[in-house]
């Protein structure tokens, strides 16, 4: 039996509107409790998969600390962006623990980890397209009940850019510039670890070079980034840790000048 | 003169009446619009909502008059409209709570949710034709006329003469209020952002703290009050009958529509461009035109385009139009 909730391949957008429309995301509900001990972010052990579907990942760490930039390469279906999800609550976790600033935060919702000082930008859709730019930050810090005027003011230093632009529709800016507002509205809510999903898809090679530039400037904040990435020579010149993953499972670790000299990764993944 | 006399006959017959009924479904298509653009269905309870909303409003306005209690020229109603909406208010929250909601939780496309509505507007509409009847209701009170005919025509000495009604008065300074406050709510509050927030990318909204089910419980609210004021402005026009606010259904998303859906502007444009349409193709143009023309020119028929049992054709053909030209409306809503 078809899904009896779907419709059919329906097109007509004059009776629903599909577009923008959510994921199925696990409630809220879960508690956290402290785990000392461990890197700042770590999720150990992750065996996890979409809802009722197959395990994508098997066995998987990933680990970000204090003041570093962690980096997650591989090749296509390699289970890297599953990785990142899964260490922000948007799959169904078998195995494993996923841990943040000495607490276990494995049966939170993505929402709560947001709460709990978890920035994530997504790889697509990762602003509010008919908004302003300034709206976009100002719906980042939605969960602060404080003045937020000042981080506003670091965002619009860290990307002078998006202060010009602050009153014109997002999605009417060039795609470097998106991914900026996308970063942007991550930091309005001061997020203690800031996790990218391939931040410079799509984006030319001189842009690309300029949000890597970008994103040292907000490790340099003290920030710790996690990110995903498919440009893995570069993204591994600027890590403090690599992963490798094949298959959903750790492949090679170490940290990134280590795995750009590991003549098996290079020739494996970095095109000798 | 003649030339005056034709303004009046046609700001007496056409503008006056048009901007009024336009106003009325302006009201009407935004509720449209914000539920389309909000919950993403089509929502073909509205003008059901409607019906309850004016219903309620009806019994209040009716018990109020028992009393004795009235606001003087102005009709009693729109001092039992603020019963009405929290009426309506509670009615879709509760709809919402018990059936809606079984289906957003399990993230149902929206054509699942469209046919959900449509089973909610029967139920709707056969619990108001139970409460209240079938039949045509009166619940105006007070001074009929801002400016009657008889007075127009003593005051300028014009053949002509130029009504208008306290209940279109009272429809369109409303209705700029209405719309006014709301597009306020939409744009500066932090309620109305996220709003459009979760409208542009609900798992963005869910990921930047925004409670989707707090969005939805606004939305309804808003919805509601625009469908009970909109129903009430209509009733206290022309008169509540259940069915018309069924059978309103068909301009209300024509003018969705045609100003394009999820577009709040566009629903008022759109409210507009129907009204104006219904009217100026319904009307008998051979006053204005005998005060224009000369003798020898002038019509002998009606010059009435078409009869107003047609006056819903002119909706769907405005729509067919607009689609065929500009699929996204008259201002950009989504493709349809």
């Amino acid at each position: 039996m078809s899904d009896p909730y779907g419709d059919r391949g329906n097109k007509d957008l004059s009776i629903g509107n599909s577009k923008g429309m959510g994921s199925e995301m696990p409630q809220s509900g879960g508690t956290s409790f402290a785990a000392p001990g461990g890197p700042f972010l770590i999720g150990d052990g992750m065996t996890a998969g979409y809802g009722k579907g197959p395990d994508i990942l098997h066995d998987c760490t990933i680990a970000v600390d204090k003041g570093e930039i962690a980096v997650i390469v591989g090749p296509n279906g390699a289970g890297k962006s599953t990785g990142m999800k899964a260490v922000f609550g948007m799959l169904d976790m078998r195995k494993g623990h996923v841990r943040l600033d000495g607490e276990d935060i494995t049966d939170l919702s993505p929402q709560d980890r947001v709460s709990k000082g978890m920035g994530f930008v997504p790889q697509t859709s990762n602003i509010f397209t008919s908004m302003t730019v300034e709206e976009n930050l100002e719906m980042g810090a939605f969960i602060r009940t404080d003045d937020f005027s000042d981080t506003m003011a670091q965002v619009y230093d860290l990307f002078p850019i998006l202060k010009e632009k602050r009153l014109q529709a997002a999605g009417e800016l060039s795609g470097g510039q998106r991914q900026q507002v996308a970063v942007g509205r991550a930091l309005m809510t001061q997020p203690k670890v800031l996790m990218l999903d391939e931040p410079t898809a799509g984006v030319s090679p001189i842009v690309m070079d300029e949000l890597f530039d970008r994103i040292i400037e907000v490790a340099r904040t003290g920030i710790p980034i996690l990110m995903v990435e498919q440009n893995a020579r570069q993204a591994l010149e600027i890590a403090d840790k690599g992963y490798v993953l094949v298959q959903g499972a750790n492949a090679y670790t170490g940290t990134g000048k280590e795995l750009l000299a590991d003549p098996e990764v290079r020739k494996s993944f970095l095109g000798g | 003169m003649d030339f005056l006399n034709a303004i009046i006959a046609l700001a007496n017959y056409v503008l006056i009446p048009g901007i009024a009924y336009g106003s009325q479904l302006a009201l009407g298509a935004l509720g449209v619009t914000l539920v389309y653009s909000i919950l993403r269905f089509s929502n073909f309870a509205h003008g059901d909502t409607m019906a309850m909303g004016a219903m309620a409003t009806v019994l209040m306005t009716w018990l109020f008059q028992s009393w004795g209690i009235s606001l003087g020229p102005l009709p009693t109603a729109l001092l039992a409209l603020p019963f009405g909406i929290l009426f309506a208010v509670g009615l879709v929250l509760f709809t919402d709570r018990t059936v809606y909601r079984f289906y957003r939780v399990k993230k149902a496309q929206p054509v699942i949710l469209v046919i959900v509505s449509l089973g909610v507007t029967f139920i709707y509409n056969g619990v108001t034709r139970f409460i209240i009847g079938a039949d045509d209701q009166s619940f105006f009170d007070g001074e009929r006329f801002i400016i009657s005919a008889r007075e127009f025509k003593k005051a300028t000495g014009l053949a002509e003469g130029l009504s208008f009604k306290t209940t279109q008065g009272i429809t369109i300074v409303t209705a700029i209020v209405v719309v006014a406050l709301l597009f306020w709510f939409l744009n500066k509050t932090r309620a109305g952002k996220s709003m459009r927030a979760y409208s542009d990318n609900e798992d963005l909204a869910l990921l930047s703290g925004i409670n989707p089910e707090r969005v939805v419980m606004i939305t309804w609210m808003i919805v509601a009050t625009l469908a009970t004021i909109a129903g009430v402005l209509y009733g206290l026009d022309k008169s509540f009958k259940p069915f018309t606010y069924f059978q309103l259904l068909l301009p209300i998303f024509a003018s969705a529509i045609v100003g394009g859906l999820g577009n709040p502007l566009g629903a008022i444009a759109g409210g507009f461009v129907i009204a104006f349409s219904e009217v100026t193709i319904t009307y008998a143009w051979k006053k204005v035109l005998v005060y224009l023309m000369p003798e020898s020119l002038e019509p002998s028929g009606l010059v009435q385009l078409l009869s107003t049992d047609y006056k819903f054709a002119v909706s769907f053909v405005i729509l067919l139009i607009v689609l065929l030209f500009k699929p996204t409306g008259l201002f950009k809503g989504q493709a349809v």
